[in-house]
C-alpha cells in the first residue's frame, strides 16, 4: 500500500479513469500543459495528450456549459474550475441546465459530469480565493456534492464520481492538497457516495464535519478527551444526498451534536443538518444542536490576524464540545 | 437555389407548424375568459408563438438530419417540428400530458427529444453553451454531425453568446449559429438594446463567417444555412447566421402590446412570409394552387390528430414528480 498526499491520490485517480474509460476528457484553466494552478491535473497532458486534456479560456460558463452538451452525446467530462469562486460564472449552467437535464427531460438524458473545484481559507487566498461554496449547490436537487478529506477517501470518491451518470461537484480543500497523507491500496476500490464515515468512535458529544474540519474535528476530539469527554466524530464525505441514517444513529446515541463547517453560519449547509437532526432526533437530545461555523462576513479576510480570526480551528471546536459536553 | 421539391417542403414545413400553433392559440384561451387567468384551462402557463418565424426553422432545419443537435429557445415550436420533433408528442407535452416529451414536466418551452437531438430552455442564451459541447463531442467522435443553436436577437448581449462563439471558433467546432432577429426582447426594441446594427457583425471579432439575411426570405435562409451548415459537416469550423424575422404575435398570448403601434403590427401581418412565399411558389410554377390547397388539408388533418392525442391522453399521477432526478 502506497502513501500518497491528497493531490497526489487525485491526480493517478484521474490518469488511472482516463486509462480506463476512453471518452472521459479533462479541460479547464490551466489543466493541460501546466497541469493546473495546483498541479493536480499533472501529467495528464503528455500522457493522453490536448485532444483529451484541454487548457480552455477563461469562460466558467462554457467550461461547464460544454461539458453538458459533451456529455449528453457520449464523452465523459470532468471539468476543473480553477478556485470554487470562480464557478460563478457557471453556475446557470450548472444549476439550470446540468442538474435538471435528466428531470425535465423525464429521463431521456442525463448529465454524467464531475466539476471539480479546489475550494476554502486557511491559506490566504483572502476574499475570492478562499471560498467554501458548497451551500449554493447542495440546495440544488438533482447535484450530488462531494468533499473528501483524505487521500484514501479522495480516490474512493473521485472513482464513485466520475462512473457516476449524474453531475457532481467534488470539491477539494486546497489547505488539504498537501498536508494530509494518508494509505491508498491499489485496487479499484470506490467510497459509495451518500456514506458518511465514523472517524472516530464517542459517547458524549457528536461532531459532524467535512472537509479540512474533519481533521480539525478529530484535533479537537483528542484536546478533550483528556477531560474525560468522549467525542465522536463523523466525516460527512458526501454532502448530497446526505447520510441521515448514520448521524442520526450517532446522535441517538451521545443526545447532543456540533456541527462544524467552515462556509459563513448563516443558511450554511450545517443548518440543513441541524435541521434534520431537530426534526428526527429531537426526542434524544440532550442539548441544544451547536453550530461551529465561519462569520457572517462577505469574504474570508487576507491579514493573519484577520483570517486566524475568520478561520475555525480545533480550538475553536474543542471550546463549543466542552460547553455542549456541559450543558 | 433548392429544388422544387425541396422548395415544397419548406412550404409544407409551413404550413404544418402554422396550423399547429394557430389551433395552440385558440385552445390556449380556452377556460381563460372572460378574466385572462394564465393557471387555467388545457394549456395553462405562457404560450410563446412563432407565427412569422418559420421560414427560419424550415429553411435551415431543411439541412438538418435527426443525429443533429439543436437548442432553441423559449420560443420553440417552429425549430421543433421543422427538425422533426413528433408533433403528437409536443402537442401531449404542451397539455402536460403523460404522454408528452418530458411526460408534463416541462411544457411548451421546456421540450427534449433524444430522437431528434432537440433542446430547448426558457432561460436566455442557455443552449448556446451546451450547442458547443455537442459540437466538441461530435468533433470528437469523429462523427461529422452539427450542432445548431437558435437565440434571439436579444440573446446576443448576454456572455454566453461571445463566450460560445469564441470557443467555437477557436476549436474549430462544427456549430451553426442562427439569430432570429425578430426585432423585439419582449417590448424592448433591438435599437435600445444592441450597440449595433446587425448582429451578423460581431461575427468577425470570432473571426468566423457572419450571414445577415434581411428579409425573412425562406429561400435566402435556405441558402444561408446550407453554406454554414456544409462548412460545419466538413470540418470547417462555426458560422454566425442572423436573420431578420417578424414576430406576428405578441411575446407571449396574452400580450397586450402596446408598445407597438396598430400600423406596425397590420404591416407585419400583411408581408406575412407563410403567404407571401406560397403566392411565390405558385408564381413561379413550382407549387400548383390545388396542391398548395393540399398541403393544408393534409396538415389540417395532421394537427387534429396531434391534439386529439394530446386531449385524451391522461394526466401523469402525481407521484411522478418525484421520478427522475437521479439515475
Amino acid at each position: 500500500m502506497a502513501v500518497r498526499t491528497l493531490l497526489e491520490s487525485i491526480r493517478e485517480t484521474l490518469a488511472e479513469e482516463m486509462r480506463r474509460d476512453p471518452t472521459m476528457i479533462v479541460l479547464g484553466e490551466d489543466v493541460g500543459r501546466k497541469g493546473g494552478v495546483f498541479l493536480t491535473t499533472d501529467g495528464l497532458w503528455a500522457e493522453f495528450g490536448e485532444d483529451r486534456v484541454i487548457d480552455t479560456p477563461l469562460t466558467e460558463s462554457l467550461i461547464v456549459g460544454a461539458s453538458i452538451g459533451a456529455a449528453v452525446n457520449g464523452l465523459r467530462p470532468v471539468p476543473e474550475i480553477q478556485f470554487a469562486d470562480f464557478i460563478f460564472p457557471a453556475f446557470n449552467q450548472i444549476v439550470s441546465e446540468a442538474a435538471r437535464l435528466r428531470y425535465r427531460s423525464n429521463n431521456a438524458f442525463g448529465c454524467p459530469i464531475t466539476i471539480r473545484a479546489p475550494y476554502g481559507g486557511g491559506v490566504h487566498g483572502a476574499l475570492y480565493h478562499s471560498q467554501s461554496v458548497e451551500a449554493y449547490f447542495t440546495h440544488v436537487p438533482g447535484l450530488k456534492v462531494v468533499v473528501p478529506s483524505t487521500p484514501y477517501d479522495a480516490r474512493g470518491l473521485l472513482r464513485s464520481a466520475i462512473r457516476d451518470p449524474d453531475p457532481v461537484l467534488f470539491f477539494e480543500h486546497k489547505k488539504l492538497y498537501r498536508s494530509v497523507r494518508g494509505e491508498v491500496p491499489d485496487t479499484d476500490y470506490v467510497v459509495p457516495l451518500g456514506r458518511a464515515q465514523v472517524t472516530r468512535p464517542g459517547d458524549h458529544v457528536t461532531v459532524i464535519a467535512y472537509g479540512l474540519m474533519a481533521h480539525y474535528s478529530l484535533e479537537a476530539a483528542e484536546l478533550v478527551a483528556g477531560e474525560g469527554i468522549s467525542v465522536e466524530v463523523i466525516d460527512l464525505r458526501t454532502l448530497r444526498p446526505l447520510d441521515t441514517e448514520t448521524i442520526l444513529g450517532s446522535v441517538k446515541k451521545t443526545g447532543k451534536c456540533v456541527i462544524v463547517y467552515e462556509d459563513n453560519r448563516f443558511g450554511g449547509y450545517g443548518a440543513e443538518v441541524a435541521a434534520v437532526l431537530a426534526e428526527e432526533a429531537f426526542d434524544y437530545l440532550d442539548g441544544p444542536v451547536v453550530r461551529v461555523a465561519g462569520p457572517d462576513v462577505p469574504g474570508v479576510p487576507y491579514s493573519h490576524t484577520l483570517e486566524d480570526w475568520f478561520m475555525v480551528d480545533p480550538d475553536k471546536i474543542a471550546a463549543a464540545v466542552r460547553r455542549l459536553a456541559a450543558y | 437555389m433548392p429544388s422544387d421539391e425541396t422548395l415544397r417542403e419548406m412550404h409544407h414545413q409551413m404550413v404544418r407548424i402554422r396550423l399547429f400553433e394557430e389551433t395552440i392559440q385558440k385552445i390556449y384561451f380556452e377556460g381563460k375568459t372572460p378574466a385572462f387567468d394564465i393557471a387555467a384551462g388545457p394549456v395553462p402557463g405562457e404560450m410563446h408563438l412563432a407565427a412569422g418565424q418559420e421560414p427560419v426553422a424550415a429553411g435551415v432545419c431543411a439541412h438538418l438530419r435527426p443525429t443533429d443537435a439543436v437548442t432553441a429557445t423559449h420560443r420553440p415550436h417552429h425549430v421543433a417540428l421543422a427538425h422533426g420533433m413528433d408533433m403528437k408528442k409536443l402537442a401531449a407535452e404542451i397539455f402536460g400530458k403523460d404522454t408528452g416529451l418530458g411526460h408534463g414536466k416541462g411544457g411548451h418551452m421546456h421540450l427534449f427529444d433524444p430522437a431528434t437531438n432537440f433542446g430547448c430552455s426558457g432561460i436566455i442564451a442557455e443552449g448556446m453553451p451546451t450547442a458547443v459541447g455537442h459540437a466538441l463531442a461530435f468533433k470528437k467522435q469523429g462523427r461529422d454531425d452539427v450542432a445548431v443553436s437558435f437565440f434571439g436577437e436579444g440573446a446576443a448581449n448576454q456572455g454566453a453568446f461571445h463566450e460560445s462563439l469564441n470557443l467555437a471558433a477557436l476549436w474549430t467546432l462544427p456549430v451553426v449559429f442562427v439569430c432570429e432577429d425578430n426585432a423585439w426582447a419582449i417590448s424592448v426594441p433591438k435599437e435600445k438594446a444592441t450597440a449595433i446594427a446587425n448582429n451578423s457583425d460581431r461575427a468577425a471579432a470570432y473571426g468566423i463567417p457572419g450571414v445577415l439575411v434581411p428579409d425573412n426570405d425562406p429561400v435566402a435562409i435556405y441558402e444561408a444555412a446550407g453554406e454554414a451548415v456544409a462548412r460545419a459537416r466538413r470540418g470547417a469550423g462555426p458560422s454566425l447566421i442572423e436573420i431578420k424575422t417578424d414576430r406576428l404575435l405578441g411575446h407571449f398570448e396574452g400580450d397586450p402590446q402596446a408598445y407597438r403601434t396598430k400600423e406596425e403590427l397590420a404591416l407585419l401581418k400583411e408581408r406575412d412570409a407563410l403567404r407571401a412565399f406560397e403566392r411565390r411558389l405558385i408564381d413561379a410554377g413550382s407549387l400548383t394552387a390545388a396542391d398548395a390547397e393540399a398541403t393544408w388539408t393534409r396538415c389540417r388533418t395532421e394537427v387534429d390528430g396531434a391534439i386529439e392525442f394530446a386531449r385524451t391522453s391522461p394526466y401523469p399521477e402525481p407521484a411522478a414528480a418525484l421520478q427522475h432526478v437521479f439515475a
